[in-house]
């Protein structure tokens, strides 16, 4: 269906080929899933199939791309849209109408087709997509997983024979996602579309792929093959696969389902090992009689060690304190529970007495909707806290109430004991900062340099002190670069480092990973961990479950504007499918969360006798 | 016993239905009502007719709008027109005006000029006559603004650019662009200034604005080539093949045309040529729109659900039209009734069948189909 003859592409003021030593033949009905870390050429490789490389991008494209036999060299995209549907990362600068039925018509109506066809397939793709009670809408009053939907909707109606999607889920929450991957897997299955997508969230899509297109490295040639096959020489795999090489099974499991079949063995041999109980790493902290067994009041109930390995550590009690109300000794003890998840992120020191920031009954309201009701929430130096919710639950609105860019309608927000929407922006810099979901708006100057000396000057900070933060958070990032020709990871890296300069103790990120590979992201959860470690609070609003398993002591649910549900880590989402992460779901019921967990358990184990 | 049932019937048939894209009144329908409107309002500078139009198209705004964004549009207009009365109060106040009074309400300091600014007056004697003159012209002004402002939030403006012809569809996508592109923009600033507040610096004044001003227009650019490359895959503007002749003669005709269009108005405007204007003018408007309908072969595309003009949307354009043509027959029967006098000042009376008239726009408020989401008007809307 696709072609690929020795295609190599160059863009003009590029130094090396964006892509090299292309040949390949993606066969019909299959989905193809292209992997690689960021930079290698993806979203080239995806162009070249719609014809936008080389005719929309410019560059030079040489040797021959064939789509069902159109050569794209001699057929404009316009000449190709009844053949190739093509989704960009972001579906908002997808859409050319404003409603939804318009816009699932649009592409018919280019291409001519006629009016009782047109209605035929808008009513068939309402029915496939699940978007017929929207059909009606403004497009810009949907979700994201909505919009996504629509987006792939509205390429779908022409009947393309070939769906190219770069990154469909990145933005949407898991349960949207799932929303996406049903949807494709039904095109493939029951109407033989060819699917070509590029996605950084593999431990989402690997198990639906037919084969993987994988792009090892910046102009290296591409490896095409059944999925575990190429996962096992991958750089980047999902966590299932990362478990999987760590066990030694094979073939690689790419599935939840066949990693589970295979794990008994492996969960024989860890379950006598010290797990990551949430209470392992939690050691007396001031003003705490460490006393086993002692479990006073719900919030030990919930820390209730259900496995062995519990048995011998500290179990930590309610802090008898006479100076804080009870409400707030509940939230201190069950911040105590939250500490030491063994190689991750109990590493880090003790949070210290005290709260950076505490949200207490907070209600806000934009419009009519009532984004944040009776949230009640603190935040305590050294802890990292993971809010978690689908999209359009609140959790960007509660972080802009912590930075003063919101006033609460009713309750109140302290940070550093200060209303943040009544202090003014040069004092907030140094208690609170947030990096935003598009780190790109933190940035105004024209090169790296210039950016940090503002914000040294923006927080009063010696000279030079921002650009240190940033060599420390990513070295190699240039001086000279414009901030706009940066990776993601390198313009995370900028933004927080910017943000950090004026060292505030609460420190706030926003859907960090959007859009960074895996490489990027353990680089991040590393950054994190050291900033947890060195008493900075942090808070993170993701969708990430890989993340906060990897990186938050406590993780706070938010739906429909209300915490429903705040806990440890482990105990909150082992419990819960949308938010487990994939050793979670794996290793259950032991609670496992991240690979690298497991692997210091089995590094540190004493030799044990043959696994059963 | 059949003719029974079918009278009891009637009632409920003529009920407005809920709207859905079926059965919507078009774009095009709910335009001509507020253009009716606002020549109504154009006509009169009574007080108590233009206060009944706005009430008119309240009215009928507030029963029949939709939940949509663009709806959202009709609070601005009345703020807007509000805005435009209190400017004209003020201009007179300060700059005096043309109209002579006699009841002085109070003198403010007249500011001395020279002999070359003569005619022109700041501050000076305030009278109520010319206050009352330009409240009544203001309020007339407001009126237009607020019947265009209806007809935004009853009629989706993308539709309503749907049906021009398809010649000139490339141009009506453009317009709607924009218009999409707008709201992204001022997004955009929105979330840049609170960008500005994370690193600490003020969001307010001249240098924030223009820091700001950099990025949004870089983002604004981004995403429309974004837009372009989406619409290009999705096959904006493929063409059709058509014969050398049909595009030598769409060329000519066109060209034809607006020569002809700019030399009838000249003939019409200039004292000499009234003769020749008028044909002129008529026949290069029919060669450019044949021009245009012909250039429409080119484009290869259809049209999904275009709107359809059915009775109800004859009668939301009629009750308009009607509106309109009464007040415009009441103008010339009775001036003095629909032009209250200033002076000497009397007081405005409403003159009945004129009112009675302006009544007949709240028509579409019965006829046109209910949005669901709209908030019920009549406690008996309940099914």
């Amino acid at each position: 269906m696709i072609r690929f003859e020795q295609v190599a592409v160059r863009y003009a003021d590029a130094d090396r080929p964006s892509l090299s030593g292309v040949d390949l033949t993606v066969p019909e009905g299959e989905l193809v899933l292209l992997v690689g870390p960021s930079g290698v050429g993806k979203s080239t490789l995806l162009g070249a199939v719609s014809g936008l490389v080389p005719h929309f991008t410019g560059g030079v494209l040489t040797g021959r791309v064939t789509v069902d036999g159109r050569d794209t060299r001699t057929h404009k995209p316009r000449e190709l849209a009844d053949l190739v549907g093509t989704v960009g990362q972001d579906p908002l600068a997808h859409f050319v109408t404003d409603t939804v039925e318009d816009e699932l018509a649009y592409g018919m109506e280019s291409l001519g087709l006629a009016p009782d066809v047109m209605r035929r397939r808008v009513e068939e793709t309402l029915d496939l997509l699940g978007l017929a009670e929207l059909r009606d809408r403004p497009i810009a009053t949907l979700s994201g997983g909505q919009q996504q939907r629509v987006a792939i909707g509205s390429v779908l109606t022409p009947h393309p024979k070939v769906l190219v999607l770069d990154e469909p889920t990145s933005a949407l929450d898991p349960a949207a996602a799932e929303e996406v991957l049903a949807v494709l897997q039904r095109l493939v299955h029951d109407l033989g579309t060819t699917v070509l997508m590029a996605e950084h969230r593999l431990e989402r899509v690997v198990q639906y792929a037919d084969q993987v297109l994988l792009l090892p490295s910046p102009g290296a040639a591409p490896v095409l093959g059944p999925p575990a096959d190429v996962m096992a020489l991958s750089p980047v795999r999902p966590p299932v696969v990362d478990l999987g090489r760590l066990a030694g099974w094979d073939p690689l499991p790419l599935s939840i389902r066949d990693a589970r079949r295979r794990a008994a063995p492996l969960r024989a041999r860890l379950a006598p090992l010290t797990g990551p109980d949430p209470d392992a790493g939690a050691g007396p902290g001031p003003g705490q009689s460490p006393g086993p067994g002692q479990s006073p009041g719900p919030v030990d109930g919930l820390a209730a060690p259900d496995h062995p390995s519990a048995s011998g550590t500290p179990v930590p009690v309610e802090p008898v304190t006479a100076s804080r109300g009870g409400f707030l000794t509940r939230l201190r003890g069950r911040r105590r529970t939250t500490t030491g998840v063994p190689g991750a992120p109990g590493d880090a020191p003790l949070p210290q007495d005290g709260v950076v920031a505490r949200a207490d009954g907070l209600g806000l309201r934009r419009g009519r909707v009532e984004a944040l009701r009776r949230v009640t929430l603190s935040v305590a130096p050294g802890e990292t806290v993971a809010l978690m919710g689908r999209n359009g639950a609140g959790k960007s609105t509660l972080l802009s109430a912590f930075v003063g860019m919101l006033e609460p309608t009713s309750g109140s927000v302290l940070v550093g004991g200060l209303r943040p929407s009544r202090t003014a922006p040069r004092e907030m810099v140094r208690l609170v900062g947030l990096v935003p979901q598009e780190p790109r708006d933190l940035l105004y100057a024209d090169t790296v340099a210039a950016e940090c000396a503002a914000a040294d000057s923006d927080a009063g900070a010696p000279p030079g002190s921002c650009r240190a933060l940033v060599s420390e958070l990513l070295p190699g990032v240039p001086d000279a670069t414009h901030p706009r020709d940066l990776s993601e990871g390198q313009r995370l890296a900028l933004a927080l480092a910017l943000v950090l300069t004026a060292r505030p103790p609460l420190l706030l990120l926003d859907e960090p990973t959007r859009g960074l590979d895996y490489a990027a992201k353990a680089r991040l959860v590393g950054v994190l961990r050291r900033l947890a470690g060195e008493g900075h609070a942090i808070v993170l609003a993701t969708h990430d479950v890989e993340l906060a398993a990897e990186s938050a002591h406590r993780v706070v649910i938010l739906a429909d504007g209300e915490v429903v549900a705040d806990g440890p880590t482990a105990r909150v989402v082992v419990s819960s499918p949308a938010f487990a992460p994939q050793t979670a779901k794996i290793l259950a019921p032991q609670e496992w969360l991240t690979v690298t967990q497991v692997r210091t358990a089995l590094e540190t184990a004493p030799p044990m006798e043959p696994p059963a | 016993m059949n003719r029974s049932t079918g009278l009891a019937r009637l009632p409920h048939a003529l009920r407005a239905p809920a709207a859905s894209r079926s059965n919507a009144v078009p774009a095009g329908a709910w335009w001509l009502w507020a253009l009716g409107l606002a020549t109504a309002a154009s006509r009169t500078t009574n007080p108590l007719l233009l206060g009944l139009l706005v009430g008119v198209a309240g009215y009928v705004v507030a029963a029949r709008r939709t939940d949509a964004p663009w709806a959202r549009s009709y609070g601005a207009f009345v703020k807007l027109g509000l805005f435009v009365v209190g400017v004209r109060l003020v201009f007179s106040v300060l700059l005096g005006s043309s109209v002579p009074g006699t009841r002085l309400l109070f003198t403010l300091p007249e500011v001395p000029l020279p002999d070359w600014a003569q005619g022109v007056r700041v501050g000076g004697q305030v009278t109520a006559e010319q206050l009352v003159f330009a409240l009544y012209d203001g309020a007339k002004l407001a009126t237009l603004l607020i019947c265009v402002g209806a007809a935004n939030s009853l009629a989706n403006p993308a539709r309503l650019l749907k049906s021009l012809p398809g010649a000139l569809y490339e141009a009506g996508v453009a317009v709607v662009v924009a218009m999409t592109f707008a709201p992204n923009m001022v997004a955009d600033v929105l979330r840049l200034r609170t960008a500005r507040r994370l690193r600490g610096r003020p969001t307010g004044g001249v240098a924030a604005v223009l820091q700001i001003g950099l990025p949004v227009l870089e983002g604004a650019l981004e995403r429309s080539v974004a837009l372009a490359a989406s619409m290009d895959a999705r096959g904006y503007g493929r063409t059709a093949q058509v014969p050398p002749a049909v595009r030598h003669t769409t060329n000519a005709l066109t060209l034809g045309g607006l020569l002809g269009v700019c030399a009838g108005t000249y003939g019409l405007l200039a004292a000499q040529g009234a003769v020749y204007g008028l044909p002129l003018l008529g026949a290069g408007l029919v060669a450019a729109l044949a021009g245009l309908k012909l250039g429409g072969r080119r484009s290869v595309r259809t049209r999904y659900r275009p709107d359809r003009w059915g009775a109800r949307a004859w009668l939301v354009a009629g009750s308009g039209v009607l509106v309109a043509a009464a007040l415009i027959v009441a103008g010339s029967a009775d001036p003095e009734a629909l032009h209250p006098g200033v002076v000497p000042l009397s007081t405005p009376v409403l003159p009945l069948w004129p009112a009675a008239a302006v009544l007949a726009g709240l028509l579409p408020a019965a006829v046109a189909p209910v949005p669901p989401s709209a908030s019920p008007v009549d406690p008996e809307e309940q099914p």
